[in-house]
């Protein structure tokens, strides 16, 4: 009697573990990494910061040509409300490459949006960090709010990847990173 | 009783097993082309962990086994060493990353971390953080053995259980088939030993008792 109890609360706890690890796991496929889509026609919403987005940025990052090759990270900027693209804004990116961790300067450039509002930089293959494939992109200038972004590759095997944000104007009063 | 030579060779390849699938994770993941680009602090922390995980496998054997694989009184002694060994090395894979990369670590420890396997680490982390408090203190606190055995093993399955999960949601160098085949086969130690040193082994004594 007391054998059986126990064997059914343990196979209950590693079924309960299995179960968690599996709704751990839904985030990473529900929550797509270009999730800036807009309504179409609609006002254009500020894309919201995503957690760990900062880590590892180094203000001022300069403006390059590339950070390598075989990697593609492009993206559309637009104006909150109306939804007009920014041209001649500064990108920040830094991520981990086949050449080494997101801290190696090599790794981290700044590239300005083109006439129609798009930025696009190469840079050397993309490696998981800390368990995930992704990539850190930040605006971080006067003109507009301060927004940090962390997507995640759907596969460390892409070679491209696409992400289109939305800036909301600057308020006068809040605080600047360090 | 079987003959001694028989036992030796049946105790050389259970021996020969474990330790292969202890040492493959280890060997695959040292030999990811991923660690190629990697700075020694990161190289450093994962493969801790990685080690860590492998020990986790082994670890309830040496305890669990015995006198099957090897004498109960050195079984303990590797059990407790063992023990030292994954926190150390837990302290080491946490540490080093750190070092590397304060931001991800401090998310992590702080259950702010944007990845899912973060959260699992920390569970683990504190049941092994728990486990380590109560085997210095047991003693001074008068813990029953037999109270204590069910607490270790608790914390056991819990530390194992959320350690394997946070592996297996990461994505890094280690090789996907041989750290499945680990996480699934300290699952099962873990659960076995756990089930052997509460239940089999005390029903099998008393029923040594009665009979005799």
């Amino acid at each position: 009697m007391t054998g059986k109890t126990i064997f059914a609360n343990r196979r209950l706890l590693l079924t309960g573990a299995v179960a968690a690890g599996a709704v751990g796991l839904l985030p990473r496929f529900l929550v797509s990494a270009d999730a800036q889509s807009q309504p179409a026609g609609g006002s254009y919403k500020p894309t919201e910061a995503m957690a760990g987005g900062a880590n590892n940025y180094e203000p001022n990052a300069p403006l390059v040509e590339n950070l390598g090759t075989g990697f593609v990270v492009s993206g559309l900027v637009r104006k909150a409300g109306n939804g007009e693209p920014l041209r001649n804004v500064r990108v920040q990116i830094w991520a981990a490459t086949e050449r080494g961790g997101e801290r190696v300067p090599s790794n981290r450039g700044s590239v300005m949006t083109d006439d129609q509002g798009r930025y696009r930089l190469e840079t050397s293959p993309i490696v998981p960090q800390f368990g995930q494939p992704h990539i850190h992109i930040a605006y971080d200038d006067p003109g507009f709010a301060t927004l940090f972004l962390r997507p995640v590759l759907n596969s460390r095997h892409d070679k491209t990847m696409n992400v289109d944000f939305v800036l909301a104007p600057a308020s006068p009063n809040a605080p600047r990173p360090s | 009783m079987r003959p001694a030579r028989v036992e030796a060779r049946g105790r050389l390849a259970a021996w020969t097993v474990i330790l292969a699938v202890a040492a493959v994770p280890v060997i695959a993941a040292a030999a990811s082309p991923l660690q190629a680009g990697r700075e020694l602090l990161w190289v450093t922390g994962g493969m801790a962990g990685v080690v860590a995980l492998s020990l986790l496998f082994v670890q309830p054997l040496l305890k669990a086994a015995a006198p099957a694989l090897l004498p109960a009184r050195s079984g303990t002694l590797w059990h407790r060493w063992a023990g030292i060994a994954i926190a150390v090395l837990v302290g080491l894979h946490i540490g080093a990353l750190y070092l590397y990369s304060p931001d991800d670590i401090t998310d992590a420890l702080l259950l702010v971390a944007p990845t899912p396997f973060s959260l699992y680490g920390v569970i683990s982390l504190w049941c092994l953080v728990l486990t380590v408090l109560l085997v210095a203190t047991r003693r001074r606190l008068g813990l029953a053995k037999r109270w204590w055995r069910v607490l270790h093993s608790v914390l056991a399955v819990a530390i194992v259980s959320a350690g394997v999960i946070h592996a297996v949601l990461i994505e890094g160098a280690m090789e996907e088939f041989s750290k499945l085949a680990v996480c699934a086969a300290a699952l099962a130690t873990t659960t076995a030993g756990a089930l052997e040193i509460n239940l089999f082994g005390p029903l099998r004594r008393r029923r040594k008792l009665q009979s005799a």
